[in-house]
């Protein structure tokens, strides 16, 4: 009995722990709540179901075992009920409408930017994954980072998401759902946060060796912090085409910060091939490829070997 | 190539398994040679195409890789039980998870449910054998072989380690230049081969070899289950067998099917893969609603309620699966209308599965249900698929799958409908037709201890995933920080997986056990069954059936008793000789050349891959030359045969 | 086997039962056959265009070489049709005669198929070259390969033909193995539209 009392005391206590710090459902920003909320609801039906099956059964099984009815009891035949077929094939599908409207709604809701703040022009930032490690564009502001992020509070992010190599996948669970990344793919993820703090972003598809420390952190602060930063990332050192090399190149590295960003020479949402160049040892430019007959080559839009997806 | 590249070499456990491997082979040869049965096991297992005992052969290669795979499991959950572990480093894990993962689904569950088709399905429908019997043992050995290529890995040349989904780019040449992947490749195309086979078999066996009197609408359910998911097989594994093939290329012979470089397209591949992928998850999870359908019914004393929906069911679920594969890529980024379109499908599949749950609590009721090992094993089946099945229709709203995906809140979700519907059924099908097949039962009392201590712990593995994944634990992590949280919950985790192990190792023992013990049967229905397997003698005569059954209706076997208690006896019919075909060794030598040519392709050694495929070609032609026509049981043995039964 | 009474007019390849279930088998390997080769159009589809700067089809398709595969495969399972009629009026020479100019059809197409490979490979557009050209090889190929394996298949069964006359069991063979070549010839048809037609004037 106290060995039966210990164990329980030791499950309660893991259960309790291990649920206290869901992310899931503890929403940071606009995007994350809304899946959130679709989440509980469908929790709460799906324990309807979950119940009304548990209860039928452990009747059942209660009522007719052996046991209770004897040997000599001989079960009637009984072939079918078709009303009972339309029961429980009528509430189902009512159960599946009531849970797919919602879906279908946030599905195209997500879409766009989070209708609270649809008024602010959305801050973009190139987000690309290379074998393992994150590198942020800030287009307008022109700066670059590595595994790290700032971003101001109750502001809208359009992150453009793409690959230098592998099929990652970019996630800050605390702001909402992830998108892959893709070479010579874009994806559009709009994300916010409405309250200030530092939330982890990690990549959430497996990249091989090096998967799992392939993280970053994301501060939220106030609108006149984030220009602060902003502003010191400014006046941090240039991004050499060299400097942005070596990021091409497998492994993990430290938070870093420049000035400039590498879309000036590549944009991995349209080009899948530069990290290999880099990893190969060559010419990363493309009026060299000199073994290629140009003279009747359709040159004059590079979308053939991309796609813009949009999230 | 250098021998210790050849050679897996710098880890312990690789080395432990090595002397393993060594032993076990050196054991075998030893004791085949000691008993002197290599003609024994030549003329009655390696050349056999008797579908009982290719069905057996199936089962046992099947055990034998749920150890395997159990293994892969216990040294994950080892290693992510406290944040930190450096019990594995980094590739190691990706190796283990990736075969794990592979192997359950590709070489356990595939084979133990076909093994369980191949032994019972004739027999149900009162046929002799199957449709094609030559071919029946080149899938079995094609799949062995697959199996054998596969497993090698892991000690020659190293295992792939891109995840059982395999993904590219990280699946390519350029990010996994090691063999591993191509053995992941060439493994899985040869076995395919003899998956396709089978539901081309299978598919002819059930339509056109029954007896004449049972109508389809008189078929067993697993019957039933079976031949839908042939259905799918013939469609599905195609597409595997492409895209493997073009993976293949791009590794060995520079093609940019999925390639960075040239114009290659990533996504392809897991469009191709997942086209498969879904309806393979249909393909092992609908034999074991047919055997559920059997037990329940046997063991409640009750015929299945809702004969017709279940079947419409099943032919619903089945053509549904193939309209569902964008829900394992929702966050790819293909845009509302495609992502709304597959939520919609994908909730729609938890209909008519919802449909069968209801049939089958409406089967037990005003029954007389008695607790026997392959019941319970049944029973637990439906509170735990359920909670498996809503987990399905949350994740299938791809709005907030963007929040589960790739984390261990599908692992739990998967775990929980692949193991309490596959890996329960297996369980549930070995223990009720063990006696069937080996003549005596498994014992009840060690079978109740497996079946509680597994239930148990594989509850406690699982349900606390769902919780680690909105907690934010992605999947594929080899560990996790201790301020990520995690820790308590994967504690709880690894106890539930101990127990697994545990439950595992006393169904081994019971294997055991009741081999030395059980006594045997005497009659061929120990369960007081209703279908017609269990109207034949035990032993079964190779050639199933002295006379053709008559079927005349749903639970044949069960008429056919009710008449014999009314006194309605059939006169004794003259016996007359039955044509079986004969035994060949060329499925086995085929599957070696195949083994030698995909052993040859995972290494570039082309000379290999060039001389085992001549060679596969080489025994095509000679049977194509065989004309031997089989043999004819004589009349004299079927009776004395019926002589030393009882029935 | 049970002992069937069989109507004159059922050919010979249909009064056994191997003889029927193998044909329905076979039958619904090529349902897995077309499974297979449409995920082979499929892919091509959408590597349409995925040239990488390289050659494209534009450049190098030429109607003329085409235009004398499809001749030739499609008069070969005219041929082959033949063969079979000769088959059911039990003419192992007519069979033997219509059998091998279909194999010499085969032959031809197989030829043109070669030279045109190895033209555009020196083109500079090889299996190797980018994504739009390695699906054309596989799809393209792969249905080549088949062609090749049925022509070696028919020849074996010529050789059984020529040691065992018309049998049941012959007779079965050769119907197999006319469904097989009828059933490449459908996919050239759509190789020529989806591929050729398509890329020639896309």
């Amino acid at each position: 009995m106290k060995s039966f009392f210990a164990l329980s005391m030791f499950l309660a206590v893991m259960v309790l722990s291990g649920c206290s710090n869901l992310t899931v459902l503890d929403p940071k920003g606009p995007v994350a709540e809304q899946q959130a909320n679709l989440i509980l609801f469908s929790i709460g039906f799906m324990l309807f179901i979950v119940l009304v099956v548990f209860v039928l059964f452990t009747l059942i099984l209660v009522k007719y075992r052996e046991r209770k009815s004897g040997p000599e009891y001989e079960p009637p035949h009984i072939e079918g009920n078709v009303f009972l077929e339309i029961v429980w094939t009528v509430i189902p599908v009512i159960i599946l409408i009531v849970l797919a409207v919602p879906t279908v709604q946030t599905i195209f809701a997500l879409e766009e930017a989070p209708e609270a703040t649809s008024h602010k022009d959305p801050i973009v930032i190139h987000a690309t994954s290379v074998d393992w490690k994150w590198v942020f564009s800030y287009p307008e502001e022109n700066i670059e980072t590595v595994n790290y992020i700032h971003i101001p509070e109750d502001h809208p992010i359009l992150f453009k998401l793409a690959s230098a190599d592998s099929m990652g996948s970019f996630w800050i669970p605390s702001l909402g759902g992830q998108e892959y990344t893709m070479s010579g793919m874009m994806n559009e993820l709009y994300l916010q946060a409405d309250e200030v703090g530092e939330y982890r972003g990690r990549n959430a598809n497996f990249t091989g060796e090096g998967f799992t420390e392939q993280v970053f952190t994301v501060t939220a602060e106030s609108q006149e912090d984030y220009e602060e930063w902003v502003e010191e990332a400014q006046d941090a050192p240039e991004l050499t085409q060299e400097k942005y090399n070596e990021l091409m190149l497998k492994g993990h590295t430290e938070e870093q910060t420049f000035s400039e960003t590498h879309l000036q020479w590549v944009d991995h949402g349209m080009d899948a091939e530069y990290a290999t160049k880099v990893r190969n040892g060559e010419s990363t430019d493309e009026d060299d490829s000199s073994e290629m007959d140009h003279s009747e080559m359709n040159h004059d839009d590079s979308e053939k070997d991309s796609e813009e997806h949009s999230h | 190539m250098k021998l210790d590249e050849f050679f897996v070499t710098g880890d312990p456990l690789i080395y432990g398994a090595d002397v393993s491997i060594a032993l076990t082979l050196i054991g075998a040869i030893f004791a085949l040679t000691y008993f002197k049965k290599w003609k024994w096991l030549w003329t009655e297992w390696l050349t056999t195409v008797d579908h009982k005992k290719l069905g057996i052969m199936y089962i046992i290669a099947a055990v034998l890789m749920l150890f395997r795979g159990g293994v892969d499991a216990m040294l994950m959950r080892a290693q992510l039980t406290v944040p930190d572990a450096g019990f594995l480093d980094a590739n190691h894990y990706n190796e283990i998870f990736t075969t794990h993962g592979t192997i359950m689904i590709i070489f356990m569950a595939m084979p133990f449910l076909i093994g369980l088709i191949n032994v019972v399905v004739p027999l149900q429908i009162g046929a002799r054998d199957v449709a094609y019997p030559f071919l029946n043992a080149v899938s079995f050995w094609t799949f062995f072989m697959g199996a054998m290529l596969f497993n090698i890995s892991f000690v020659i040349g190293g295992s792939p380690s891109a995840g059982w989904t395999s993904y590219v780019p990280l699946a390519g040449l350029e990010l996994s230049p090691s063999v591993g992947q191509n053995y992941y490749l060439l493994g899985l195309q040869i076995a395919g081969i003899g998956t396709l086979l089978t539901g081309i078999n299978f598919l002819v066996t059930i339509l056109k070899m029954r007896v004449p009197s049972m109508k389809l609408m008189h078929m067993p359910m697993f019957t039933w289950s079976s031949l839908i998911t042939m259905v799918i097989i013939i469609f599905a594994f195609p597409v595997l067998t492409v895209a493997l093939a073009l993976m293949t290329f791009d590794r060995l012979f520079g093609s940019h099917f999925f390639t960075m470089m040239d114009g290659g397209m990533p996504m392809l591949w897991a469009n191709l893969f997942w086209i498969w992928g879904h309806p393979e998850v249909y393909i092992v999870i609908l034999p074991a609603f047919g055997m559920f359908s059997e037990i329940i019914s046997t063991f409640a004393r009750k015929t299945l309620f809702g004969y017709k929906a279940m079947v419409y069911s099943m032919v619903v679920i089945a053509g549904l699966s193939f309209l569902v594969w964008v829900h394992h890529f929702f966050t790819m980024g293909a845009g509302g209308a495609v992502n709304s379109f597959f939520s919609i499908t994908t909730m729609l599949i938890a209909v008519p599965t919802g449909v069968k749950i209801f049939n089958w609590l409406f089967t037990l009721y005003k029954g007389r249900i008695r607790f026997t090992t392959p019941m319970l094993w049944s029973l637990a089946f439906i509170p735990n698929f359920v909670i498996g099945g809503v987990t399905g229709v949350m994740l299938a709203m791809a709005a907030a799958d963007y929040q589960y995906h790739n984390t261990y809140f599908l692992v739990a979700h998967f775990h929980y409908v692949l193991i309490s519907g596959t890996v329960y059924a297996c369980f549930a099908g070995l223990h009720f037709w063990y006696p069937k097949m080996f003549n005596h039962r498994l014992n009840e009392r060690l079978g109740k201890w497996t079946f509680w201590i597994f239930v148990a712990g594989f509850n406690l593995c699982f349900f606390p995933m769902y919780f680690l994944g909105l907690a934010g634990m992605p999947r594929r992590v080899y560990t996790y920080g201790v301020a990520d949280g995690w820790m308590s919950l994967n504690v709880l985790a690894t106890m539930g997986g101990v127990l697994m192990g545990i439950g595992f190792l006393i169904l081994v023992y019971n294997i055991y056990y009741s081999f030395r013990y059980s006594p045997r049967e005497t009659t061929g229905d120990p369960w007081d069954a209703r279908t017609l397997e269990w109207s034949t003698p035990a032993p079964v005569p190779h050639y199933n059936f002295a006379h053709l059954p008559e079927a005349k209706g749903h639970d044949a076997f069960w008429i056919m008793k009710q008449e014999r208690k009314q006194g309605k006896t059939q006169e004794k019919k003259p016996y007359k000789p039955i044509h079986m075909p004969s035994y060949s060794g060329v499925p086995v030598v085929m599957s070696v050349f195949f083994f030698i040519a995909g052993f040859g392709m995972v290494f570039s050694w082309h000379w290999m891959s060039i001389l085992g495929l001549i060679g596969v070609l080489a025994t095509m032609v000679i049977r194509s030359f065989d004309y031997d026509k089989g043999f004819y049981v004589s009349v004299e043995e079927i009776e004395e045969d019926q002589k030393r039964t009882t029935l | 086997m049970e002992s069937v009474e069989y109507s004159p007019n059922t050919p010979l390849e249909y009064q056994s039962e191997t003889g029927r279930l193998n044909i329905l088998g076979f039958w619904i390997f090529l349902g897995a056959e077309i499974a297979l080769f449409s995920t082979l159009f499929a892919t091509y589809l959408v590597l349409v265009g995925r040239t990488a700067g390289g050659p494209g089809p534009e450049e190098l398709f030429e109607l003329s070489g085409v235009l004398i595969e499809t001749f030739l495969l499609l008069t070969s399972s005219f041929t082959c049709g033949l063969a079979i009629h000769y088959m059911r009026n039990h003419s192992l020479k007519g069979l033997f005669l219509w059998l091998g100019i279909t194999l010499a059809l085969g032959l031809g197409f197989l030829g043109f198929e070669i030279y045109e490979f190895v033209h555009y490979i020196h083109e500079g557009a090889a299996l190797t070259t980018s994504a739009y050209w390695s699906a054309f090889f596989v799809l393209v190929g792969t249905h080549g390969a088949h062609v090749t394996m049925g022509i070696a298949w028919i020849i074996l069964i010529l050789i059984q033909l020529k040691q065992r006359g018309l049998t049941p069991d012959t007779t079965r063979k050769v119907f197999i193995s006319s469904l097989y070549w009828h059933f490449l010839d459908v996919v050239w048809i759509f190789i020529f539209t989806a591929v050729y037609l398509y890329g020639m004037v896309m």
